[in-house]
Parts: structure tokens; sequence; C-alpha cells
């Protein structure tokens, strides 16, 4: 009935939420409405124009105007009057319950997160066993034992909210319990009560402020809801046991029922309203943290930008060499952009007027350092951008075809059949829900148009084709069940499936093992050998580029700066950037160890 | 996957076990004198006495306990104290009346909130705002005022649905249809408004994984994608919170079935609290808990299908 508390905010309580929230209009609109509510309530004694008990056969459903203001009720008691007395026991009831789960719960909740061990299994298994029954329901069978005090239904009601605040305090406590600074206090001998009321206390204010809130509103719902069932106490006027009052007299005057069902429903909503209005300001409060990092790398990119506009923004191109100039061409992309829609209405150009170009059978290296617009470029070519992101400018030529032009429909037919992918994390980029096989199939029985036997048979060839021992096994598992390095083969194994044209690989080697990079390196160059395919290969690793590519370009801060035969790059890089990384492999020799290095010197001598 | 299922079964029964032990405790053992109470105050001890002999209140509770649980477990749960009807006969008579409101409710609450959080996870933008917006009011706002609405917007002024009543679904589907919309309507809106916002959340974490852009890539389309692979991914997360939710329309069902005066389990709820019948009290908790733990044990294999790392751990 109550959803699960936020993260807490760590020391978000410091800066007073008050005061933030009279800055936010839904919270000041819901906090008047409550406060006059209460007013109204407290002072019923002065503003009430009757006594809310007082009931006169004349004026039994009198009409509003005449010497009652809302009218009178089915035993002739003036209804403002009694709406203004009703709020005093409606919501000291649902403080009652509040306070209940107050104290039950946050205790609990600090015992059984800070001392650990059995109480803490039992209460946990406490709070299931409340919550696994309706609250209406066993309120109900308590008033069948205890009767209808409206004040003992409201404690018990208080009984089992107490998760809402335990699952919170708990949680919180937890995570604060073996922080550096609660052991520091530990050491220096302080006490555990002084540790819970200074340190942990002050973490979980906020968040129980804001679960306050809701759990008022639940109860103000709840007991409004017994008492309009009839089987609240008769004697003390609720609103509640107004709605019911209005209810049964529907027919004869039914605005009877639309006072209380209004103040009750209004008053539900500003407390919502407020725990949601509160909510907010807490995550605004540790809003500006992200906003001012991610401020300060836009900034610095595009300082970096403006660096290269002063440099001279035309990218240093290498000549073909004669007998590389083959291949026909697969891609061409002329002048392309990126940016992204910012929140406040700005835009972040990523990539600006990159051209690339690639052959059939070609390996295309794209290197640069992260940020630089190698992926946002290979992302724009399979039109996949991340949300907020979009091309900007220029073409993507492929077969004839400008891909930045084609509807989305007609891109879905492009990839996969023409132009595959290989991402850079292989776990994260299978689908946990389904088998390896599952998800091999699906894709090539909708490119290919085959049948399930087929997609099957076909499945089991290409997995045996990518290397792995055991393909029916490997078919069969769940991508948790397989290790990154076979997790890789299964992508590209699903990449290569649809024997596309052009294939995409973005970083395909980095998140794996050193021993395994190889492995998969060379699997690249036999796949595109046998299939013919260009290749574009994101990289920020020249030792992989020396491995495998034809051609290279490097791209800084969204901007091609140098481009042409890997040759003619590793023994003339004329650009500093490409210099500099140059110069980052020869001294780390990470990607493959001594072999890389080797083949490196046969490039660069 | 039969030792998971087992084990979620056990666990089940281990439930329904604890909380009518401690529902049977608290009701007998926390009413005072019973006997008194129905007789009334007026009447002798030796009345008392009689009544309470006849009852079987006089033997010790641990006893009564005993007698009772191996009664329920040939379902056999008592006779109530007030009309000496069966409380089984009188519980499961109207348990499908508030079964299939409240099933209907959780089935719309679904396939609405599916709908409805696709759209505001996929556009985001005015209609996810939107879409929040009228979530937190449809959360707010207690569902029984909703059903008060309801009642006076499209049943009294209206005349659209009957205000009240009930035909079996047996007698005829459109008059039971005529007598079921606004309630469950009335009872699905809250449930729509918490599921929409859970969906919607994790909707929204799953279509930024990294799988979504890969399969994308591998030539299927967005929809096939978002439906297929995402909502399944965001599925486990939005079945917990219906099965809260389904726990509370059990609750929320007591006092809409009083709104649209329904023969349901609610009915026979107030009706015996009101009088203090313990037995029927108890048959509606045994009922109800019952109901919550099928439906968990539904909810925790539908879970196991949905994430394979659940079924196979």
């Amino acid at each position: 009935m109550i959803e699960t508390p936020l993260a807490v905010p760590a020391g978000a309580a410091k800066v007073s939420l008050f005061r933030r929230l009279l800055t936010h209009p839904t919270g000041v609109v819901s906090m008047v409405l409550l406060v006059l509510v209460a007013l109204a309530s407290v002072l019923a004694p002065l503003l009430a124009t009757h006594d809310p008990n007082t009931a006169s056969v004349q004026q039994v459903l009198a009409k509003a105007g005449s010497g009652h203001i809302l009218g009178a009720d089915s035993a002739g008691r003036d209804v403002l009057s009694r709406l203004l007395f009703a709020g005093q026991f409606s919501l000291a009831g649902a403080l009652l319950a509040l306070a209940v789960a107050l104290v039950l719960g946050v205790t609990a909740g600090l015992a059984a997160g800070y001392y650990g061990g059995w109480f803490d299994s039992a209460s946990s298994w406490l709070t299931g066993l409340m919550m696994a029954l309706p609250g209406m329901v066993v309120l109900l069978a308590a008033r069948a034992v205890v009767g209808p005090s409206m004040w003992l239904s409201m404690m018990i009601f208080g009984v089992l909210l107490s998760p809402a605040f335990f699952r919170l305090v708990y949680a919180s406590v937890t995570a604060v319990r073996n922080e550096l600074y609660v052991d520091a206090a530990r050491v220096s001998g302080l006490s555990d009560v002084r540790i819970i009321g200074r340190h942990i206390l002050t973490v979980v204010r906020a968040p129980a402020i804001i679960q306050s809130a809701m759990v008022l509103g639940i109860a103000i719902a709840i007991q409004a809801g017994l008492e309009f069932l009839g089987l609240g106490d008769r004697n003390i006027p609720t609103w509640g046991s107004m709605l019911n009052d209005g209810f049964i007299n529907i027919f004869k005057s039914p605005t009877l029922v639309l006072w209380p069902a209004l103040v009750i429903g209004l008053v539900c909503i500003a407390l919502t309203l407020l725990a949601n209005a509160m909510r907010d300001e807490l995550e605004r409060s540790r809003g500006p943290v992200k906003k001012s990092r991610k401020a300060a790398a836009a900034e610095a990119a595009a300082d970096a930008e403006g660096a290269a506009d002063k440099r001279g923004a035309a990218a240093v191109v290498h000549a073909d060499e004669p007998s590389e100039d083959d291949g026909e061409i697969l891609l061409e992309v002329t002048d392309l952009g990126v940016a992204y829609d910012q929140p406040d209405g700005s835009t972040t150009h990523v990539v600006n007027h990159v051209n690339l170009t690639v052959r059939r059978g070609e390996v295309h290296g794209l290197v640069g350092e992260s940020g630089s617009g190698k992926s946002q470029t290979a992302f724009s070519i399979l039109r996949l951008l991340p949300q907020g992101g979009r091309i900007t400018g220029g073409s993507i030529f492929f077969e004839g075809k400008d891909l930045a032009q084609l509807s989305e429909k007609e891109m879905t037919q492009v990839r996969g059949k023409r132009i595959a992918y290989i991402p850079q994390e292989p776990m994260s980029n299978l689908d946990s829900a389904f088998t390896v096989g599952s998800q091999l199939m699906e894709p090539m029985r909708v490119c290919l148009g085959i049948s399930k036997a087929q997609a099957r048979k076909r499945a089991l060839a290409l997995l045996a084709r990518v290397g792995i021992p055991n393909p029916e096994r490997t078919f069969d598992a769940y991508p948790h069940q397989i290790s990154g390095g076979m997790a890789q083969r299964v992508l590209i194994a699903g990449a290569v499936s649809c024997e596309p044209d052009l294939l995409i690989a973005d970083e395909p080697t980095t998140a794996l093992d050193v021993t395994v990079q190889a492995e998969v390196l060379n699997l690249l160059r036999e796949l595109q050998d046998e299939l013919n395919m260009g290749v574009i290969l994101v990289t920020h690793n020249f030792g992989v580029v020396a491995d495998l590519c034809d051609r290279v370009t490097v791209m800084q801060t969204g901007r091609v700066v140098e481009t042409g035969p890997v040759r003619s790059i590793f023994n003339h890089a004329q650009h500093p950037y490409t210099r500099q990384l140059l110069g980052a492999i020869l001294e780390d020799t990470a990607p493959r160890g001594q072999y890389t290095l080797k083949e490196l010197k046969g490039v660069t001598s | 996957m039969y030792r998971f299922v087992l084990r979620r079964l056990l666990s089940g029964v281990l439930l329904l076990f604890v909380i009518t032990t401690v529902a049977y405790l608290l009701l007998y053992a926390g009413g005072g004198d019973i006997a008194r109470r129905i007789v009334g105050p007026t009447a002798s001890d030796a009345q008392v006495a009689l009544k309470a002999s006849q009852l079987g209140l006089d033997r010790p509770l641990v006893v009564q306990y005993w007698d009772w649980l191996t009664s329920a477990l040939t379902g056999d749960l008592g006779r109530s104290w007030f009309n000496g009807q069966l409380v089984s006969a009188g519980v499961s008579s109207r348990l499908s009346v508030t079964l299939s409101l409240v099933l209907g409710a959780t089935i719309i609450a679904a396939v609405v909130s599916v709908v409805v959080a696709v759209w505001a996870a996929v556009r985001r933008g005015w209609v996810d705002r939107a879409v929040q917006l009228v979530g937190v009011l449809g959360f707010a706002i207690p569902g029984f005022l909703i059903a008060l609405g309801l009642v006076s917007l499209f049943a009294l002024n209206l005349k659209w649905f009957k205000a009240t009543g009930y035909v079996p679904i047996t007698t005829s589907f459109g008059g039971w249809a005529g007598t079921v919309t606004l309630p469950i309507v009335a009872l699905s809106i809250g449930c729509i408004a918490a599921v929409v916002q859970q969906i919607r959340g994790s909707l929204i974490d799953a279509l930024r994984q990294d799988y979504v852009r890969t399969l994308r890539a591998r030539g299927l389309s967005f929809n096939r994608v978002v439906y297929k692979h995402v909502l399944r991914n965001a599925g486990g997360p939005a079945l917990a919170v219906l099965a809260v939710q389904f726990i509370g329309l059990l609750g929320g069902a007591v006092i809409v079935e009083q709104i649209f005066a329904l023969p349901g389990l609610g009915q026979i709820t107030v009706a015996a609290t009101g009088q203090g019948d313990i037995p029927v009290v108890m048959g509606v908790v045994v009922a109800t808990a019952a109901i919550v733990v099928i439906v968990n044990l539904i909810i925790d294999l539908a879970q196991g299908w949905l994430n394979p790392k659940v079924r196979l751990s």
C-alpha cells in the first residue's frame, strides 16, 4: 500500500526542506490548504455556528442557506459545524496512526539496521507478514474484537503502517552503518545512542517526513472508509461518518455527500502533492552537483573545440596507396553533424563536419579518446543515436541511399541485413531474459524470413564458426551462464548472421581479458575475409589498429583530424594528436603484449 | 523448476498457517468475555456460562484452536454465532462476486497500465508529464470517493448503469457486466495510477539498456524490441507492484461492494464485524489469506518465467 522509500540522499536534510518548499508552487498551495484545514479544525469552537451534535427534527435535511450555510444532515445537525468539528477527530485520528507508525517503525528500523542479527530477520519477517493482508480486512477483523473506538482502530492501523517507516529507516541505517564516519565515531568512543541520534537520524529525517505525508493521507482515507461503512463511533463527528450519512440520503439531498467527500479528497490530494513536492526538492538538492559536472564537461568540450578551430579544423588527409584503391566505395559519410538537445533548450554538438569513406573488404579504424565522437559517428550510421541525439547535417551514403534521410521503417530493413553492429560490452548487450539461441534466431527469422528449424541450424553453425566449443549447450544457455568472451563471440555470430556488407564494431575487445582479445580480433579478421565485408572498427587503441586495419581515421572532440592508409599514418603522422596517440601505444604495451610491439616495430621501421 | 515451485508452495502454506494462527489467537483472546457480548449486558451469569459452553468458549484457547484447525483442514470453518449458517458456505458463495471484481480490476489495470506506461516512457515530453500528473491524482484520491463520484454521475444522473444490485454471470453476461462495470472501474483507477508509475520507471530504465540498441541493430523494429524484450525485462518490478495492489484491492472491494450493494465478501465482513461474529470474521480472514497466498504464488511463478535468474538459482 506504500511504495518503497526512495534512496536516501546523504546530507540532504542539512538545508531546510521547508524553506525550499516555499519555492515550489504545488508545495506552497498544498501546504496552505493543509494549514487552513488544520486551523479551521482547531478553531472549530470559535468558527462553528451550531453545536455539531445538536439534532433538530425541524431541520432534518434542511437546504443550504436558511440558517445553515451548507444545510443540515439527516438528524438536522448543521453540516458546516460538523465538518469543522469532524476535522478535529479525523485529523487527530490520522495523526495518532502516524505517531504509532513512526515510533514503532523508526525504533524497529534503527535497531534492526544498527544491531542486525536475529532482531533484523525477525522484524523483516514480521513486516512481510503485516503487509500480507489488506489493511482494511485486518481493521475490520480488529473492529469485531475491540469495538467501534476510532482511537483504537487508528492505533492498530498505525501498527499496520509501521513497515513503511521500518523499511525506510532500515535501508538508510544499513547503508550508513558501515560508513567511515560512523566507524570513526564508534572508535572514538561515542555511545550507540549518540551515534544513532547524530549520524543516522539526520540521514533519515527528510525521507521520513515525506513518508509521513503519504502515511497521513492513507490514514485519513482508511479512517474515512471505516466510518463510511458505518463501523465507527457514532458519538463523535468525523468526515467519514458524514460521508456515510450523505450517501444514505443521496436521493433526498444529493449535496450532503459532496462536502465531506470534497474535504477528504482535497486533504488527501494535498498530502500526496506535498510529499511529491518535498521529494522533488530533495532530488533537486542533489541535482546541482550532477549538473555542474555536466556543465563543466560541456564547457571543456567547447573549449577543446575552440582550440581545434584555432589550430585549423581541416583534417590531414594522407593519399591512398595505389594498390589499396581496389574496393568499391561502400559507405560515404560527408559533413556529418550530430547534436544532443539539452533539457534547458540548448544543443550540444558532439560530431562536426565528419567525412568518412569505407570500401568493400576494408577494415577502417575509427580512433580517438573517449568523447572524441567516434562512437556517436558509428551510431549515427546505424541511426541508433541515444535518446535526445539527432543528425544535424551531412549525408551518409550507403549503396546509393542516404541513410540520414531514410524513414525508420526503411532503416529497419537496412539494419542487421546490410549493416551490422558488434557492441563493446558483451554481457549487457544480451537480453538476460532470453536464451542465447532465441536471441540469435529471432533477428534471422525476421531479416531472412526463414523457418524456426532453419534458423536453429544456422545459429548452431554460426556458434561453431565463431569458435564456441559446445554450440548446443551455449544455444540453450542464458546469458548469465556464459563467460564474457563467449558472449562476445555470440554477439559476433549474431552480427554476421545475416551476412551484412558493412560491420560496425564498437571497441569489440575493450571489455575482454587480454588473452581473449587476440582471439576475438583474429576471428573478426577471418570473418571479414570470408564475407568480404567492409568493417568500421571503433577503438582507442592503436595496437588494435596496427593489427587489423587497412585505413585509419583519427577523431578528436567531434572532428576528424587525420585520415589515410594505416601504413602512411604510422610512418608519417602529422597531426600532434595522432602522434600523441601513437606515442602512448609505444610506451604502454597493454593490448597484445610483445606481439603488438613486434608488429608495431615492423610497421614503423 | 520443480524445486522452485515446491519451495514457493511450502512457504505459501507456512504463511497461510501463521496468518490464520495469529488471527485466531488475537480474535478469540483479544475480545474479553465474548459470551457476555453475545447474550447482552442484561443477561444473568448463568446464561452467559451456558452460551460459553454452547459455543465451546469455556475450553482452553489452545484446545479451541486445535479444534478449529483440524476442522478447517477438512473445509469446515464452523457456524455463525448469530444465524447458525455454515461459515464455509457463506464465504464461498460470496467469494465469486468479490473475486470477479478484484480480478477484473487487476486485469484491466494491468492492460491499461502497460499501454499507458509504454506510451509515456517512449514518447516522454508532455505525454509523460500528463500521465504522471493524472497518476498522482489517481493515487491520491481514495478509491471509495472515486466510486461515489461514479455512482452519482453514471448511475444516478446519467442512468447508464444500475446504481446497485448484482446479476450472476451465469444468469446473464450482459446483466453481470452492467452491475460490475462501475465497481471495477472505481477499483482499478488507483491501481492503474500506481502500476503505471512503476512500469513507466522500469521501462525507462530498460530502454536505456545496451541490448535494446543491439537488438535494433540486428534488424528488429523498435516496437518489437519494446513489446517483446523491454517489457519482459520491466515486467518483474511491475508484477511485484501489481501483487501489492491486488492485496489493496481486496480491502478496497469491501467499501466498493457496500456502495454498489454487491453481495460479496465485504458485505458479510461488515455485517459480521458489526455484530462481533468471530467465526465469520475468521472465515473471511482465512479466505483473504488464501487468496493472497495463491496470488503471491502465481506472481512468483510469473517472475520465474520472466527472469531466468530467479528460476535457476
